[in-house]
């Protein structure tokens, strides 16, 4: 126990050391520059343009089904890693009931694709 | 690691910082040389002579460019979110730092050259890299502009997707292996490196690697035809510039997972180079992949958006799943399996 | 001993004060990435009880794929904060309503909080058994023990998956798509024409 956290101490510490180095780079330059800011520099970036109207727009919904896609092959991949430890141990039980559940998801893949859930136009 | 002082508190959190800092240095200025290096590579495919003015054959430009950075100043754009403006290069920076923590180099004199010899190393480094989209969408959408609001929304459907595939890569790997511990996988490989036995998986994790990060031909969110630099837009001197030691030790952590993962971390090649201390050839393996992602960046062109979603979901998603199936099967059928209860 | 200790406060105060600034930030985006923050420090308190591998697949799947979504959404949303403020007062009475009562079922549930005979006199339970890391330990029994859960938890991935397509799929009519297979098989004999033609006659 006390061996485990051993090892995630350094981790924090790098964490820090990490971070620390950044803000120190980010703080040095910005005291040795010269700030000298005016509005049409701060103005967002439009190719020389005035930027008309928000540019936080709405956007297409399938970023949104990309996301909830890959949630659950992530949760496939999570469900996957113990496994792949221990399949050794849990015998071929073990094997088919993973082989199930991928089944089971690969249900899903074949229809997602077949309804062109994947395709980007 | 090995702690001189296990019994005085504060020598060993001083020993540790050392440690910490005997890697991170090391790393960023490997990211200033490999930057040199990659504009070189890039420059000769192309018959260019790339960088030749700072130094001798141009080796200091990007300490050039560092300090040209530092003295620019920095423009936080009138309409951005300040905070999140300034924590989303310092996220990239420091994850793509903090990974190396676990990266075991070797031994010396018997000692295991590792920051932290985690048991879950290789989901550590699957946990950060799937965090590394965060820093992109961070500043697409701290910037406030159209480019990088864009940039950071392509960069971020398209990393996820990827990292689907490099996960089931990952477990092809572990069936072989049997542990989750970095140092265990590099040891599993001593009779045979992974990329001999699974060597389309090899192809499916460099491949999901450049898309992961964001090098061409994958370098969509940057595409500067199109989307000028994506979501590096609004952003100048050093907050620039930890953008650009994130990616690029991002890119280095890639190679050294390609090394660890499929050609033996530090192990040499044949046991009589056995001599050669582990760090240097896991060093060398590293540069080798770089060079190889550099080759890709000047051989190959930019993929369409579409396409490159294609070949993540239609492609390498069915392939590395098949793989799973294909190689715990195998597995399973000849009793190969490592842990056996 | 003392930096586990430093560093369960730490942890627990952040993940406090982030949770609650989820709830208190005006910009949803913020919620979202106090929300991060909160799932990150969960991540480091699990690590402090020796759960490495529940830590990792906590960040890898709330923090790597879940926060992400969340934030899609909220970036999605067009959202107008003046707007959004002005139903505050409207609303405030049904919202303290439901706040008490909620507030009522908490202080009944930890009110009549009893630690069962089987557990009372125990210490934490450990993480790690006998030697081995708690990966493979769950390995054993996740995928034989508990078969049916399991696989229930593979028919509601099925689930959330057909039903994100339905909810969210749309095809857009008229909208020009490579198709790869038909490009690859097509035939040079029926799309092309080679005419032999002599010189400086034209066609």
């Amino acid at each position: 126990m006390q061996g485990l956290l051993a090892e995630y101490l350094p981790i924090l510490l790098f964490l820090g050391v990490a971070t620390a180095f950044s803000l120190i780079m980010i703080g040095a330059a910005v005291l040795v520059a010269r700030q000298n800011p005016d509005p049409a520099k701060l103005a967002a970036y439009e190719c020389g343009f005035d930027a008309f109207g928000d540019s936080r727009g709405q956007f297409d919904v399938r970023f949104y089904l990309v996301a909830i896609l890959f949630i659950i092959f992530d949760l496939e991949v999570a469900f996957l890693f113990p496994w792949a430890i221990s399949l050794g141990g849990i015998g071929l039980f073990g094997f088919w009931s993973m082989m199930i559940f991928l089944g089971v998801l690969t249900v899903g893949f074949v229809y997602e694709w077949k309804k062109g859930a994947l395709e980007w136009e | 690691m090995a702690n001189p002082w296990p019994d005085n508190g504060l020598l060993t959190l001083v020993w540790f910082v050392l440690c910490i800092l005997a890697v991170m240095l090391p790393v960023v200025l490997a990211v200033a040389f490999v930057i040199y290096f990659d504009r070189k590579i890039w420059a000769a495919m192309q018959l260019r002579r790339g960088p030749n003015v700072v130094g001798p054959f141009g080796i200091l430009q990007s300490f050039a460019d560092g300090i040209k950075l530092v003295l620019k100043e920095t423009v936080v754009p009138a309409s951005a979110n300040k905070g999140v403006f300034f924590i989303a290069p310092v996220l990239t920076f420091v994850l793509a730092m903090v990974a190396w923590a676990v990266i075991p180099w070797g031994y010396i004199n018997g000692v295991k050259l590792v920051i932290s010899d985690i048991n879950v190393g290789i989901l550590y480094l699957f946990a950060i890299s799937s965090l590394g989209v965060y820093g992109i969408i961070m500043s697409g959408w701290a910037s406030n502009s159209r480019y990088p609001f864009l940039g950071g929304l392509r960069s971020a459907a398209q990393m996820v997707s990827y990292e689907v595939s490099i996960g089931f890569v990952l477990i092809t790997v572990l069936l072989c292996v049997g542990s989750l511990n970095l140092s265990d996988i590099i040891e599993a490989q001593r009779n045979m490196w992974f990329f001999i036995p699974l060597f389309p998986m090899f192809i499916i994790f460099l491949i999901s690697a450049l898309a992961e990060t964001n090098r061409p031909p994958f370098d969509l969110p940057e595409a500067e035809a199109e989307l000028v630099a994506g979501y590096q837009v609004e952003y100048s001197s050093m907050t620039f510039a930890m953008f650009w030691l994130g990616e690029y030790a991002n890119i280095l952590l890639m190679c050294a997972m390609i090394s660890i993962l499929f050609f033996g971390g530090w192990l040499p090649p044949f046991a009589f180079l056995d001599f050669i201390p582990g760090p240097i050839w896991l060093i060398l393996k590293i540069a080798v992949f770089f060079f190889v992602f550099s080759w890709v960046k000047a051989a190959v062109p930019r993929y369409r958006y579409d396409q490159l979603m294609r070949l993540g979901w239609k492609v390498f998603l069915p392939i590395s799943l098949g793989a799973v199936v294909v190689v715990s099967g195998f597995l399973v059928a000849f009793d190969l399996l490592p842990n056996k209860g | 001993m003392i930096l586990q200790t430093i560093t369960f406060y730490l942890f627990a105060a952040i993940t406090i004060a982030a949770g609650f600034m989820v709830i208190a930030a005006r910009n949803p985006v913020h919620s979202v990435l106090y929300l991060i923050l909160a799932f990150f420090t969960s991540a480091g308190l699990f690590v402090l009880i020796g759960a490495e591998f529940i830590a990792m697949i906590l960040v890898i799947v709330y923090v790597g794929a879940v926060a992400v979504l969340f934030l899609f959404v909220v970036m999605m949303l067009d959202i107008n904060f003046t707007e959004l403020r002005q139903g505050f007062l409207q609303y405030l009475p049904i919202g303290g309503l439901i706040g008490l009562a909620l507030l009522i079922e908490l202080i009944m549930v930890v009110g009549v909080w009893q630690f069962g005979p089987e557990v009372a006199g125990h210490a934490i339970p450990q993480a790690t058994t006998n030697g081995m890391t708690n990966t493979e330990a769950l390995g054993n029994i996740i995928y034989t023990q508990y078969v049916y859960a399991f696989q229930a938890a593979g028919v509601i991935l099925l689930i959330a998956m057909i039903g994100a397509i339905v909810l969210t799929h749309r095809t857009r009519p008229g909208v020009k798509k490579q198709r790869i297979s038909s490009q690859v098989y097509r035939d040079p004999k029926t799309t092309i024409e080679v005419k032999k033609i002599k010189p400086g006659q034209g066609i």
